[in-house]
């Protein structure tokens, strides 16, 4: 497993970082309230939504019970309309294909539609480094890439910025662009982007692309998009070389019906995506002469074994999920440090890497199942989240831990009933002493390790004076 | 009908009143409530960190303590969606389902089972309601809790904004992540004073500590209550 799902920071310190920015904050605040409430719009004027999700989920789930022989299919027909196939098995060798189809061009100098698949494999840097530059044509995309930061979202890459930013990235980083007289008007923002692009669609050879969905009976990918900027992509350079998961399938071309609905509606809030493009293996005679597919697994045949877990390979990408996230609101993308932020993010990572500090990821939930609900293809987010700590924790066995041994005992105490009664009584004395402390109110304001974590932000109440139990002994005694 | 009283851990040690109060109401209504004393915990927190091992033995305990029960009453809506949804895909078995279907919380069981909305209860006061997000998005309470709250005589019921929006608890996410669940805190904080509601109503008490530790932090006059403890009043 390789490529750029693998968290250096643990969430919580990552997070930290982040909660300090009070601009970000309002940013994705005023963000993902915009788009949720446009997504609960859409979906609402849809009768059969329900229904739908549930088509949805079977459709990926038989993919994915079948992807062996789907994907034969699909390589056989796309090969039979023209294109060539490439697997990879991991971010480096996907990579390594598509470096060496582009050099083989002789260009050094491509245009990309926005795509995860290629983000996930590093795919910009590994060019970069063999000298080829790719130019982001997505207008959020190509402001991550001018900034020379990283995405945070999977639809909106560039939603941590407003506008009075993205104008200052604009006028510093654009040569083609009058700083003096650059405003921070969309309309205006979205034309010099528009004279910046322009040049390099009209001369560019070589496009690359991901795709939304793989149709294994004709070979078909496909490719929704809002700005126009994907159709240019696709059918302007000599030269298309997709680079798809290898979850993307879908088995037939009717099997579209259903996700053309749920896609739009679950990611930009609108009715249909403004361009669907597809396309099989070469035309000739029009659009690119010269069509390269490269399917890639990168952690995607592991995560399919967990039979809990693969449901996440149903992710259409639509990034529902992240913006009804209250953790996702408050933190934005960067602290989940993979490409897949947010919920999905938080259970599709460590399933695809299983490395280090990713496995503070799926504690990075309230559990609050906004997502669940949200999710167009019903990933049961929550419930893949506990299985996921279920198997850190059964990992970690061998190795000493306090919350272990704290679960531990107090799965010991109450599991009988005398224990637990004398466990009760002795909390509630125990806490005696503390009502001093406590004062008139009757909180604590500051409570020791590890229970400071809850006093650092809210008052501790104390236990009465007598349990329920012992109330209800009392009271019944007669 | 044996109805069995499930009060929940944290309600034994910390929040007597509230078992106290589900006793009051269905004994106005004129049903008679058993409390077994071999419960415990249902293994909520267990379970949701991680801990499917150490939660097993709770769950057992519970299955072992309230089969002979024709109902199971809990105050709690993140326990009842524990024992309900969860119990079944953690041990299998159709003695623990029959128990967990039988499982339910208060405002289910009076407007579902009992059919009662009003139980003939009195606050004059001026209350907010957060839906937790277990009884919401789990249980999928609906507008049980407010409708029994409407019925209650001289209350009056503020509308919260962003109600549905998870309060930041999460149960160990409060300590593992103590940033982000202050922060999501602090917005549901605002949102409960922009009310001025005397009281703030919910189904959990767990997410009313937080809340309720919250609003202290921020001198707010505005306390937290079990809504079993508002209709218990009169
Ligand atoms: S998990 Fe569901 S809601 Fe989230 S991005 Fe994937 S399809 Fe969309």
């Amino acid at each position: 497993m390789s490529g750029n799902v693998v968290t250096r920071l643990p969430f919580p310190v990552a997070a930290r970082r982040e909660l300090g920015d009070e601009q970000l904050r309002r940013n994705l605040r005023k963000a993902t309230h915009t788009i949720r409430d446009k997504r609960l719009r859409v979906v609402g004027e849809v009768p059969d939504w329900e229904p739908l999700r549930v088509a949805g989920a079977a459709i990926k789930d038989d993919v994915l019970a079948r992807l062996p022989d789907l994907l034969e299919q699909f390589e056989a027909a796309a090969t039979a309309a023209g294109a060539t196939v490439h697997w990879a098995r991991d971010a480096e060798e996907a990579c390594a294909v598509v470096a060496a189809l582009v050099q083989a061009t002789g260009t050094a100098e491509v245009v990309k539609v926005k795509s995860m698949a290629t983000q996930e494999i590093g795919l910009n840097e590994a060019l970069e480094a063999v000298g080829i530059h790719a130019v982001e044509t997505d207008l959020a995309e190509l402001i991550v890439q001018l900034a020379e930061d990283t995405p945070s979202h999977i639809l909106v890459p560039a939603i941590h910025y407003n506008r009075t930013q993205i104008r200052d990235i604009f006028a510093s980083k654009m040569a083609d662009v009058d700083a003096t007289t650059l405003t921070d008007d969309p309309p205006a923002l979205a034309e010099a982007a528009r004279r910046h692009l322009r040049s390099r669609f009209l001369s560019t050879k070589v496009g690359i692309s991901g795709a939304n969905f793989a149709i294994a009976s004709t070979g078909t990918l496909a490719v929704v998009e809002s700005e126009g900027n994907g159709r240019m992509c696709l059918t302007l350079p000599e030269t298309l070389i997709s680079v798809v998961g290898i979850e993307k399938l879908l088995p037939t071309f009717a099997d579209l019906e259903v996700f053309l609905q749920l896609l739009p509606r679950s990611s930009t809030g609108e009715r249909m995506n403004p361009y669907t493009s597809l396309w099989t293996g070469v035309t000739p005679g029009d659009g690119p002469q010269t069509v390269h597919i490269v399917l890639v697994d990168n952690g995607r045949t592991d995560t399919l074994a967990d039979p809990v877990g693969r449901q996440a390979l149903r992710c259409i990408r639509c990034s529902a999920c992240l913006n009804v996230c209250p953790v996702y609101e408050r933190v934005g993308g960067h602290a989940y440090g993979s490409v897949y932020p947010g919920p999905i993010g938080a259970i599709l990572s460590p399933q695809m890497s299983g490395e280090g500090a990713n496995r503070t990821l799926p504690y990075a939930s309230t559990l609050c199942g906004a997502c669940f609900d949200a999710c167009p293809v019903r990933i049961d987010i929550p419930q893949v989240l506990v299985h996921l700590r279920q198997s850190g924790v059964d990992a970690a066995r061998g190795r000493p831990s306090a919350e272990r041994t704290a679960m531990r005992t107090m799965s010991y105490v109450m599991r009988d009933r005398r224990r637990y009664a004398a466990a009760l009584r002795a909390a509630r004395r125990g806490a005696a002493p503390l009502r001093m402390v406590a004062g008139r109110r009757g909180a604590l304001r500051r409570l020791p390790w590890p229970l400071s974590a809850w006093t650092s932000v809210r008052d501790a109440p104390l236990p009465p004076k007598q349990t329920f139990r012992e109330w209800w002994a009392r009271e019944h005694s007669s | 009908m044996r109805i069995a009283l499930f009060v929940t851990c944290v309600n034994d040690l910390m929040f007597p009143d509230t078992g106290k109060a589900v006793v009051t109401v269905l004994e106005r209504l004129g049903h008679q409530v058993e409390f077994p004393l071999a419960q415990s915990c249902c293994g909520q927190m267990h379970a949701n960190s991680g801990y499917r091992e150490e939660a097993l033995p709770l769950v057992a305990n519970f299955v072992k303590t309230f089969s002979a029960y024709d109902a199971i009453v809990a105050p709690s809506a993140s326990c009842v969606a524990m024992v309900r949804e969860s119990y079944p895909r953690l041990a299998p078995s159709p003695s623990v389902s029959a128990v967990a279907e039988r499982t339910y919380e208060l405002s289910e069981f009076l407007v579902d089972e009992l059919g009662v909305t009003d139980v003939g209860a009195r606050f004059p006061h001026r209350v907010t309601y957060h839906p937790t997000c277990h009884g919401l998005r789990m249980l999928r309470l609906g507008d049980r809790p407010r409708r029994l709250l409407e019925a209650v005589e001289g209350l009056s019921l503020t509308p919260l904004s962003g109600a549905e929006e998870c309060c930041g608890f999460g149960g160990t996410f409060a300590l593992k992540n103590p940033g982000v669940s202050g922060a999501m805190l602090a917005d549901k904080c605002a949102a409960v004073v922009a009310t001025s509601a005397e009281y703030l109503a919910a189904a959990d008490n767990s997410c009313l500590t937080h809340i309720g530790g919250g609003l202290s932090r921020g001198s707010s006059p505005v306390k937290p209550i079990h809504y079993a403890q508002i209709l218990a009043s009169r």
